[in-house]
């Protein structure tokens, strides 16, 4: 097994979604929502015009991130970075940003996650060490969304498997997780089942089994990320 | 000049009594009502119970607010991005009601439209919805979510006419259109009053009957 460099297991990721999403686009619109770190940067890898993604403080169609000196503070995505128009984008107040990703019109949302089990439970919103407090619209999006892609590392800074057999931080949702993506994998649940469908070249089957807690079959289209 | 609700920044201020339960329109620091909030925290008027998503950051914004002391407890979706809430929570110094973005929008909306709760799927089966009633529906769980209403809302909007009614600006707009439907007293801080008429009623966001103060930043 060979370590997979901070960065370049992000961009991994960020690059692995936005090639999906990009074959998904060929059937029509997309639209996405993109949760903090990670799934911010899949934006700058998705190539199809035919993707449009949505802010849910009230924005459908946000641009690029704001360049330097063309910063306005009134413009901005759920993670407060400054970001610019697409032509066609539109805003709502936050009742029907909501009301469009409960509503189910909204194809993915994209976002980062603490720990996934195998049933596809989702624990992204607190860890309870007394520093935090806060949910944000992460139950929300995962509830509400289409489909839901996790964009995480594999393992945690301190080397604990992400992928475990049961959530032991409070969950976000019940059985929402669609589609994991690390920089070693990707899996998806199918009949309430976690299936590898991509790996990465550094890693074997058995070794990627050795960083993984969670149970996962292989699926018969098993192949490379 | 600016019609009959134009009132101060200081006089609007002013109909906020200690104990009441204000609602301010901001996400982050896009789109709060800036000047109303350090009128608010010169005016020392205390043991409020703030709704709003956030609290700004220390001693910014809403945060000023804490700072001082002032707030009672609170009601919104995230406040990591002012680390001072969690610490006066740990210390009993306040109380905090989490509710999840979505369901904190819609439970203002719903208390602006006249129903007093609604079931939704965000939630249910997770730490938000413990004590809630959960019901089944298309065989999906749901929770009974109440609907949330204030004494007075603080909202942020770009431009009145002299009646009140109201546009917004980008993404500043978040929670104020459904707030200025949520409280007994709305008062709304705008950088601009324009002459009724000017506005193009097909791109009014916040019709007049909803506005009881309009004030005027002086920046």
């Amino acid at each position: 097994m060979q370590v997979i460099l901070e960065q370049q297991a992000k961009e991994r990721i960020a690059s692995v979604i936005a090639r999906y999403f990009d074959r998904k686009a060929q059937d029509g619109r997309l639209f996405i929502n993109l949760g903090v770190g990670i799934p911010t940067m899949v934006a700058n890898y998705v190539t199809n015009p035919h993707i449009y993604i949505q802010a849910e403080n009230g924005m459908l169609g946000v641009g690029c991130a704001a360049p330097e000196g063309q910063m306005d503070h009134d413009l901005i995505n759920a993670g407060r970075t400054c970001i610019t128009e697409t032509p066609g984008c539109s805003y709502m107040d936050s009742a029907a940003s909501f009301g469009m990703i409960r509503g189910g019109h909204v194809d993915a949302t994209v976002i980062g996650a603490f720990e996934v089990d195998q049933k596809g439970n989702i624990a992204n919103w607190i860890i309870p060490n007394g520093k935090q407090l806060g949910v944000g619209g992460a139950m929300d999006l995962v509830t509400g969304a289409r489909e839901v892609v996790i964009a995480m590392q594999h393992s945690s800074k301190n080397g604990k498997a992400k992928l475990v057999k049961q959530c032991s931080l409070p969950i976000t949702g019940i059985g929402e997780a669609d589609m994991v993506v690390s920089e070693y994998a990707v899996f998806v649940f199918e009949g309430g089942k976690l299936v590898l469908k991509e790996i990465a070249p550094e890693i074997s089957v058995d070794e990627l089994r050795g960083i993984t807690e969670a149970e996962f079959e292989l699926s018969p289209d098993l192949h490379s990320m | 000049m600016y019609g009959e609700k134009y009132r101060s920044i200081e006089d609007a201020i002013a109909r906020v009594k200690p104990g009441s339960r204000i609602m301010v329109g901001s996400f982050g620091l896009a789109g709060y009502p800036e000047e109303l909030i350090e009128a608010l925290a010169a005016s020392g008027t205390g043991d409020l119970t703030i709704i709003s998503n956030d609290l700004g950051a220390p001693g910014i914004g809403l945060g000023k607010l804490l700072t001082n002391n002032q707030i009672r407890s609170l009601i919104g979706t995230y406040y990591n991005w002012n680390p001072e809430v969690a610490v006066a929570y740990n210390e009993g110094r306040i109380s905090v009601k989490l509710v999840p973005q979505g369901t904190f929008a819609e439970a203002v909306r719903a208390a602006g439209v006249g129903i007093p709760a609604f079931f939704t799927p965000t939630g249910a089966g997770t730490e938000l919805a413990t004590g809630k009633e959960t019901k089944e529906f298309a065989g999906r769980a749901c929770v009974l979510e109440e609907s949330i209403h204030a004494d007075v809302a603080l909202i942020k909007a770009y431009k009145a006419d002299e009646l009140g009614n109201l546009v917004y600006y980008k993404t500043a707009r978040n929670f104020n259109p459904v707030m200025a439907m949520a409280a007994d007293t709305v008062i709304a801080e705008v950088e601009e009053i324009v002459p009724t008429g000017s506005l193009n009623p097909e791109c009014i966001v916040t019709p007049h009957i909803y506005v009881d103060v309009l004030t005027m930043r002086k920046s």
